[in-house]
């Protein structure tokens, strides 16, 4: 089963609740092969975010392991797994997470300049200019319609060419003509970039449009 | 480097963005009022200490029986100082046939190097300062010299061997001294006459003063080189050996300001620590976000630490700047105020001792919370409600308690001042944030019975109780301060004011006969003078103290060895005057008269180290007389009414050939028949002490701008206080509004809601700094600053109303803008 870019063994993630112990993620093994891509669907409350922030490294499991290319994540500390996002993922989310002091250009940049890449301006106007923002780019977050954020945090997320594009609901706080639009930019993005793709969404046409559809429901997998 | 690069590059954009604007503020307003403080206090003290040197006619001065080394002289040139040198004798001064002991004072060029001589061209007028010594040949004698003597400006003097001519009255000297140490006339002549009098004899009972000024520093320098190289026998005076009635007056507007500045210290403390929480509330998404994109949490703690930093110097010279013409324009604008003279130049010392303290507040309030940030979890990019795990409470707590302590010790500079007053603290926020939990709880269960409004603001109160209970200590804490400040400041003008009304009395009378006793008090009445009461004197000499001989015994300081054995002037009195208050022991009743009682003021007590019931031993004109101490009596000297450092029960002194003593106000013109008084009652010491009381009112003139200006500094600081802790709110309050009015509430019932809330927190700190302010003030006043209390009902009105006015009106104006903005763009941004 280890071989793919990303791989899940047995995943558990249990937290405690004023009820005792509650199982928010139930024995969750996966592979996904470089390039793949995979939708993760499911009802709310459905362990669907749970899953992803443990294969993208941002929350540890109760039990289980996740190897991102190779690397085995519950292995590395805080730091240890904060460097090998830095290198090798990109994230896209459903309240885009711009940061509302830097400019379009400057968000952009930001994952380059934490990774301390030389010419990460050069590269975050390119990118931005394939998600169609070249006349955007000194503008703040606030000054930009909410498809317009979310093309600037699909730019954030490719411009360090990751292996791994994580995405939670990337259409979720859009309507559906923006969201629909949004969509289309994801996979062709992906598709340049040979990146590998987990999407975490209710909207079934974005689903369909994935390799692969993991359900979910009550922490496993049907 | 990577990292300092990316913070400058953050703060610059957030900058940009007006992120990073109210903690900045909040940090300029706080540094602004601590330096402001400080160059005010700096200049006023120095003020005082100039006047204060005045009374020394120098800086420092060394006295001594013998000739002072030239090897002092030298020194002294060599270290720049200037330099004179003063000789005094007693000696009878003769013109034609009439004689009167006088105080000789012979002086080189450059006396006095502080201060004026006045000098007159009519006995008892008013001076006008000298602009030299007297030439060779000429002698100023004092008005009662020359009333004595029958003189007047012309006479001829015989002064030992010389014949020297009356130039000019003699009205006062600065180094005369205040009080009775000299009961003899004063004369002073030029030092290159002194041979010629040939009074100096093997034997001759001289004192030699050598008078140094210059720069503070290099004086301070020289002091500390004098006092590894005395030669038996000389004495070192500073400024700390200056009359009672100035030190008192310097002591309590020294330990007001340092008060003042230590709540500056306090609020600005309180506004850190709420502009930091405001700080991490709003980088939490941040940190999450950097840690997602792949920072280390290194990264993120010297992220934040240095944008931090960066605000802090920015902070730190804008609020010096400020501070510095604030003060400037401060002095400028109430020139009129001060009476005499202008302050000297401010020193640069505050703004480093700004910068220190607004670094040392950074680090001890915003480091702890800038950790915690950085422990934010990287998975709170997913789940909003995931927050960095609380501090421990020793790493919460301990350094802003570490560095307040710290502050407060270099302030006070006095142990058991230091533990009272942090104990009274520590106290006073525990009972505050106890009493918040108790109050929120309680308004909780109003929340059935109020409108719509109210009962949103109240359940805001409750939702949020620790930030409710943390905003309640800040808005206490702020208002607490201002009305603290605005009774003691009120206690302490009064004071002041009061203690030195305009018809003081400013001279006094010594020697007066008990058989001349009633004409006398007839003769200044009918002159129009207003007499204070009159209070027996009689000299003796302190032999024993438990059986011990004194000269045996070794006394705390210089202070005790000269009290110890100098002659004494002793009194008796059956009441106690107004203007003393017993701080241990009794004062005796009507029964024990003549018993062998006596009461000591707390100056004797503390010099002499002595306790109540200790047995002393006085020798009363060859007559061993031994008394208990009954009482230690603490005397306001600057009343300018007769005191004694020692009062006997009465019964015991009567029938030893004593004098009297009393003092009167004279205005100028009334001063005129005193040239008579001293004719008709020749035996009779008159005291001009007016110049003394310039001396006081102009020290007090300065200490009641420095209150007032300080009060200004320290209610900017509180309301930033208040700023801050509204602030930290509002990012929530915007998005509640924003959610009330998508729902359907008018702009008028969330503003209302908002107002509810606010007055209700502004009530509840208002009712608790109201009480916290009595508390304090009371310590304050009693046991600081020496003064007496009076509870106040109306500044605890004021701190009820005025809490809920100021905090509801401040947060109004910080959340009005927020319910004027479209609630869309506040529901985007979500409630961080």
């Amino acid at each position: 089963m280890v071989g793919g870019v990303l791989t899940a063994e047995r995943l558990v993630k249990r937290v405690e609740s004023p009820e005792g112990p509650l199982t928010i993620v139930q024995d969750v093994s996966l592979d996904i092969a470089r390039g793949e891509s995979m939708a993760v669907v499911g009802p709310s409350g459905a362990g669907k975010s749970t899953l992803l922030a443990l294969l993208a490294g941002l929350d540890l499991p109760t039990g289980g392991r996740v190897l991102l290319e190779g690397h085995d994540l519950t292995a590395l500390d805080e730091d240890g797994r904060a460097r090998l996002r830095a290198a090798r993922v990109g994230f896209v989310f459903q309240a885009f997470h711009l940061i509302p002091a830097l400019t379009a250009l400057e968000n952009v940049m930001l994952p380059l300049e934490l990774a301390s890449h030389s010419g990460a301006r050069d590269a975050a106007l390119d990118t931005l200019r394939r998600v169609g923002l070249a006349d955007r780019t000194g503008h703040y977050p606030r000054q930009l319609s909410g498809g317009e954020q979310q093309r600037v945090a699909l730019a954030r997320a490719f411009v360090t060419r990751p292996a791994v594009l994580f995405a939670d609901e990337p259409t979720g706080n859009l309507d559906s003509t923006t969201g629909a639009r949004i969509g289309q930019l994801l996979f062709e993005l992906n598709a340049d970039s040979h990146t590998t793709l987990v999407l975490v969404t209710h909207d079934q046409e974005l689903a369909t449009r994935c390799r692969r559809v993991l359900r979910m429901d009550a922490g496993r997998i049907v | 480097m990577r990292s300092i690069r990316f913070a400058l590059r953050m703060l610059g954009r957030e900058w940009r963005s007006g992120e990073l604007g109210v903690l900045l503020l909040a940090l300029t307003i706080a540094v602004a009022a601590l330096t402001g403080v400080g160059f005010l206090v700096s200049r006023i003290s120095a003020a005082v200490a100039m006047r204060a040197t005045q009374v020394l006619a120098a800086d420092i001065r060394v006295e001594s029986a013998r000739p002072i080394a030239d090897a002092v002289f030298v020194r002294a040139a060599s270290m720049g100082l200037s330099r004179a040198h003063a000789t005094g004798m007693l000696s009878v001064v003769f013109d034609g046939e009439r004689s009167e002991l006088a105080d000789l004072y012979a002086v080189t060029a450059g006396y006095p190097l502080r201060g004026k001589v006045l000098v007159a061209t009519h006995l008892f007028a008013q001076g006008t300062p000298a602009s030299a010594v007297p030439p060779p040949g000429v002698v100023w004698a004092d008005s009662r010299l020359l009333a004595a003597l029958g003189g007047h400006v012309g006479s001829q003097l015989s002064i030992g061997a010389a014949t020297l001519r009356v130039g000019r009255v003699l009205i006062s000297r600065p180094d005369q001294g205040g009080t009775f140490t000299s009961l003899v006339p004063n004369l002073l002549m030029n030092a290159a006459d002194l041979p010629r009098t040939q009074l100096i004899q093997p034997g001759s009972r001289v004192r030699y003063s050598a008078l140094f000024s210059g720069d503070p520093r290099q004086v301070a320098a020289f002091e500390t080189w004098l006092r590894t190289h005395l030669r038996p026998g000389e004495q070192v005076r500073d400024i700390a050996d200056t009359s009672p009635q100035i030190g008192g007056a310097v002591s309590r507007a020294d330990r007001f300001l340092s008060l003042a500045s230590l709540v500056a210290v306090l609020l600005c403390a309180a506004a850190v620590a709420m502009s930091a929480r405001r700080y991490v509330a709003r980088h939490l998404d941040l940190v999450a976000l950097l840690k997602t994109l792949g920072a280390t949490r290194r990264f993120t703690l010297r992220l934040t630490t240095l944008e931090l930093l960066a605000v802090a110097a920015i902070a730190s010279l804008l609020g010096a700047s400020i501070g510095y013409l604030a003060q400037a324009w401060l002095v400028y604008a109430l020139r009129g105020v001060l009476t005499h003279g202008t302050l000297p130049a401010a020193s640069l010392t505050p703004v480093a001792m700004g910068l220190l303290t607004a670094v040392a507040l950074l680090a001890g309030f915003a480091l702890p919370p800038l950790w915690r940030l950085s422990r934010t979890p990287a998975i709170r990019v997913l789940r909003r409600d995931i927050g960095p795990p609380p501090l421990s409470v020793l790493l919460a707590f301990g350094p802003s308690a570490g560095v307040i302590a710290a502050l407060i010790a270099w302030v006070v500079l006095d142990v058991r001042l230091f533990l009272e007053f942090t104990a009274g603290l520590a106290a006073f926020l525990a009972l505050l944030f106890a009493a918040g939990m108790l109050l929120v709880r309680a308004a909780a269960r109003l929340r059935g019975h109020v409108g719509v409004a109210w009962r949103y603001g109240i359940a805001n109160l409750g939702r949020r109780r620790i930030d409710s209970v943390v905003q309640i200590v800040a808005f206490g804490v702020g208002i607490m301060a201002l009305l603290l400040l605005g009774i003691i400041r009120n206690d302490l003008d009064g004071a002041w004011r009061g203690s030195l009304p305009a018809d003081l009395p400013n001279y006094f009378f010594i020697n007066i006969p008990p058989q001349s006793r009633d004409a006398f008090i007839a003769y200044l009445r009918s002159h129009g003078a207003r007499t204070s009461r009159m209070l027996p004197m009689i000299r003796g000499r302190l032999t024993a103290i438990d059986g011990r001989p004194v000269e045996s015994m070794r006394f705390p300081g210089r202070r005790g060895e000269h009290f110890a054995t100098r002659e004494q002037n002793l009194s008796w009195a059956s009441a106690l005057g107004p203007d003393n208050r017993i701080v241990a022991g009794r004062w005796w009743a009507p029964s024990e008269r003549g018993a062998p009682l006596v009461s000591i003021a707390t100056e004797f007590e503390r010099w002499l180290g002595l306790r109540l019931g200790d047995e002393l031993t006085f020798d009363v004109a060859g007559d061993s007389l031994t008394v208990r101490v009954a009482s230690v009596r603490k005397v306001k000297w600057d009343s300018f009414q007769p005191n004694f450092f020692i009062v006997f029960a009465p019964g015991l002194l009567e029938k030893e050939t004593g004098t009297y003593l009393t003092s009167a106000y004279l205005t100028p013109d009334q001063a005129r028949a005193l040239a008579q008084l001293a004719r008709t009652f020749p035996s009779v010491s008159i005291f001009d002490i007016d110049d003394l009381l310039n001396d006081v009112r102009a020290v007090m003139d300065k200490a009641v701008l420095a209150v007032q200006s300080v009060f200004v500094f320290t209610l900017l600081a509180g309301l930033t206080v208040l700023l801050a802790a509204v602030q930290s709110s509002r990012d929530e309050r915007r998005y509640e509004g924003a959610m009330l009015r998508t729902l359907g509430a008018s702009r008028a019932t969330v503003l209302q809601g908002v107002l509810a809330e606010f007055a209700a927190l502004g009530a509840l700190a208002g009712l608790l700094a109201a009480a916290g302010a009595s508390v304090a003030a009371w310590f304050l006043t009693t046991r600081v600053l020496d003064l007496h209390y009076a509870f106040s009902p109306g500044a605890c009105a004021i701190g009820f109303a005025g809490g809920i006015v100021l905090v509801a009106v401040s947060g109004w104006l910080a959340t009005r803008s927020v319910v004027n903005q479209p609630p869309l763009g506040a529901l985007r941004r979500g409630p961080g």
